[in-house]
């Protein structure tokens, strides 16, 4: 995608009054949509009474506190442990799935298996499946081998969950290498895990990154399995801001402080995978 | 790149002699860097169905673990016939409609704007993508507690400078606000998809229709929206099949009371808080039914956007 490097195209001259004025139509679209952040942000740094009055106080004094409370300096939980959590479960699950992805992906494009679109396909059609439907077994499952409450059971599901779009995308990727290149490593006496690292892995780099940062993003804001997989021990930042909450008072300032802290990884691996966020979003099918 | 990659194996063996072994072996070879991920994904995503099937034929309260019997369609009659369960389907058709073409329509709009050149182009893009890189839950208690809240939130806020009335938005329209924060949610999705299939528009096509005096309007319609609309249908099914699924913005914004209950919220209370396993799987089996149908209009746009890509590369 690039948006910002599309070629100049002259036009007429009569066009620029109303180019302008469209821009700036797209320019109070951004601040619109922008605009629940932008308070979200300002709100997390207002003390709480500030926070809750109406009208809205734009110019009270910035404060720590909000933040302060959310990492447990009132006596509350302490976010740590899930935000650890959903890092463990994000980045193990991110590298199982590239691990997994990237020979299958190979099986599908360069060298491909009779039939790759139909497995191709049937990646896909998993993804397509509602979660909710396979919950209850799972949740009888781990609840048997007594893996309920572990950490390791969402890596596992996650794992599940992005592994189709990670094959899908790295399919696209993998489409755009050269087949002579590889044939030229193999005939060189290149094994399939040297070709692998040596020749695709580099080639493909962009292509993998933007497919881990796009796992890591569906895995660091998935709720149901982690709501109803985890208690204590294995809670992540997901399932911890919804249990914060209960408390009734003025909490505006720390629930915004907490919305902010726990979706910055995510909008740090968005806006990196910007360029890549449609072909995954799209699973390979719009470039 | 069909014809590229498909080379290797499409190439004839013209060893004499037929090595009907290590031609196997070959296969084996060609397939085993695909097993491990296609294994894994039938275990972890097939079986899971599998047990779902057969527990929705089951009577099986968790609380009462020896009472399980065998019930036949029993569980499907009473999904069926149980008003709460059908309303949370017709909870979740309108949601997902109302969102997917709200934040389509949304979409288009924007990424009409963003198609042109003008001054801080990539800021604004940037700025629209942000809501979609909110997690879930968090922009769910965004809407809930800091924008909707009647006494202290930004709307009432700001409807109090122009003397405007104060409503309760989530109890007044409890669908609708939920609708919103999810519309403001996925526009953006709809509006990056929409953008590239405005960008792989044939420009040369575009400005000859200009050359030959087509207005803007008669461009859009003749030659823009029909390109698009692979695009569109793109957005729409999968924006669908996230949308059904959604739970996050049901739990946290209503818990799923005032008729917002969705299925998969449904389904999640039925097993979790009633304990009913037998008709949580039926009612999850249902779920399945509905998404099939969904999927199989989603597989078959995929796989002619694939079909058409493959055959331009």
């Amino acid at each position: 995608m690039s948006t910002v490097a599309a070629p100049d195209r002259g036009r007429p001259r009569t066009r620029n009054r109303k180019g302008a004025g469209l821009g700036l139509v797209a320019w109070l679209a951004g601040i619109v949509f922008f605009l629940p952040i932008a308070w979200m942000a300002l709100t997390s740094f207002h003390s709480e009474e500030d926070a809750a009055t109406n009208p809205p106080s734009f110019a009270a004094a910035l404060t720590l506190d909000g933040y302060r409370e959310f990492f447990g300096a009132g006596g509350g939980a302490s976010p740590w442990p899930s935000l650890i959590n959903s890092t463990v479960a994000s980045v193990a699950s991110m590298i199982l799935v590239l691990l997994l992805a990237l020979p299958a992906a190979y099986a599908l494009s360069i060298r491909p298996v009779k039939r790759w679109t139909d497995v191709l396909f049937f990646f896909l059609s998993t993804k397509m499946l509602p979660v909710v439907a396979g919950l209850l077994p799972l949740y009888l499952f781990a609840k048997n081998a007594g893996m309920l409450d572990n950490i390791w059971l969402l890596v596992l599901l996650y794992t599940s969950m992005n592994l189709p779009i990670a094959v899908w995308m790295m399919h696209s990727f993998l489409s755009e290498i050269p087949v002579a290149v590889i044939e030229a490593a193999q005939i060189d006496g290149a094994r399939l895990p040297t070709v692998l690292a040596r020749i695709i892995a580099p080639m493909a780099m962009p292509g993998i990154a933007a497919t881990a940062l796009i796992c890591f993003i569906f895995s660091w804001n998935e709720l149901l399995f982690a709501r109803v997989l985890t208690g204590v021990v294995a809670e992540t930042a997901p399932v911890f801001l919804t249990g914060f909450i209960t408390s009734q008072g003025l909490f505006l300032a720390k629930v915004c402080a907490a919305s902010l802290v726990i979706s910055l990884p995510v909008l740090a691996a968005g806006f990196a995978a910007q360029d890549k966020l449609v072909q995954g979003l799209s699973l390979g099918a719009v470039k | 790149m069909t014809a590229t990659t498909t080379a290797p194996v499409a190439a004839p063996d013209i060893r004499p002699g037929g090595h009907r072994r290590s031609d196997r072996l070959r296969g084996w070879a060609t397939r085993a860097p695909l097993l491990p991920a296609l294994i894994f994904m039938i275990a972890v995503t097939q079986l899971p169905f599998v047990a779902t099937l057969v527990i929705s034929f089951f009577d099986w309260n968790s609380l009462y673990p020896d009472a399980r019997e065998f019930a036949g369609f029993a569980n499907y009659g009473e999904v069926l016939g149980d008003s709460d369960l059908r309303r949370s389907v017709w909870t979740t058709i309108l949601l997902t409609v109302a969102v997917v073409l709200a934040s389509l329509v949304l979409g288009l709009l924007l990424a009409l704007l963003l198609d042109r050149r003008f001054h801080g182009r990539g800021i604004v893009r940037t700025l629209l993508i942000a809501p979609f890189l909110v997690v879930p839950v968090a922009a769910a208690l965004l809407w809930k507690h800091v924008l909707y809240n009647p006494e202290y939130g930004l709307f009432n806020g700001l409807l109090h400078y122009v003397g405007g009335p104060q409503p309760d938005w989530i109890s007044d329209t409890p669908l609708l606000a939920v609708e919103a924060a999810l519309v403001w949610q996925w526009t953006p999705f709809m509006m990056l998809i929409l953008l590239a299939g405005l960008q792989s528009r044939d420009q040369e096509q575009i400005e000859a229709a200009r050359v030959d005096g087509a207005s803007d309007w008669q461009i859009f319609r003749h030659l823009t929206l029909p390109h698009l609309r692979r695009y569109l249908e793109l957005g729409a099914l999968l924006g669908s099949i996230y949308i059904v699924q959604n739970f996050d913005a049901v739990f946290t914004i209503t818990s799923g009371g005032l008729g917002t209950a969705n299925l998969p919220y449904t389904v999640y209370q039925t097993f979790y808080q009633a304990h009913e396993n037998g008709l949580a799987s039926a009612a999850g089996v249902l779920v399945v039914i509905g998404s099939i149908i969904i999927a199989t209009f989603a597989l078959r746009v995929v796989s002619s956007l694939f079909r058409e890509e493959a055959s331009r590369a």
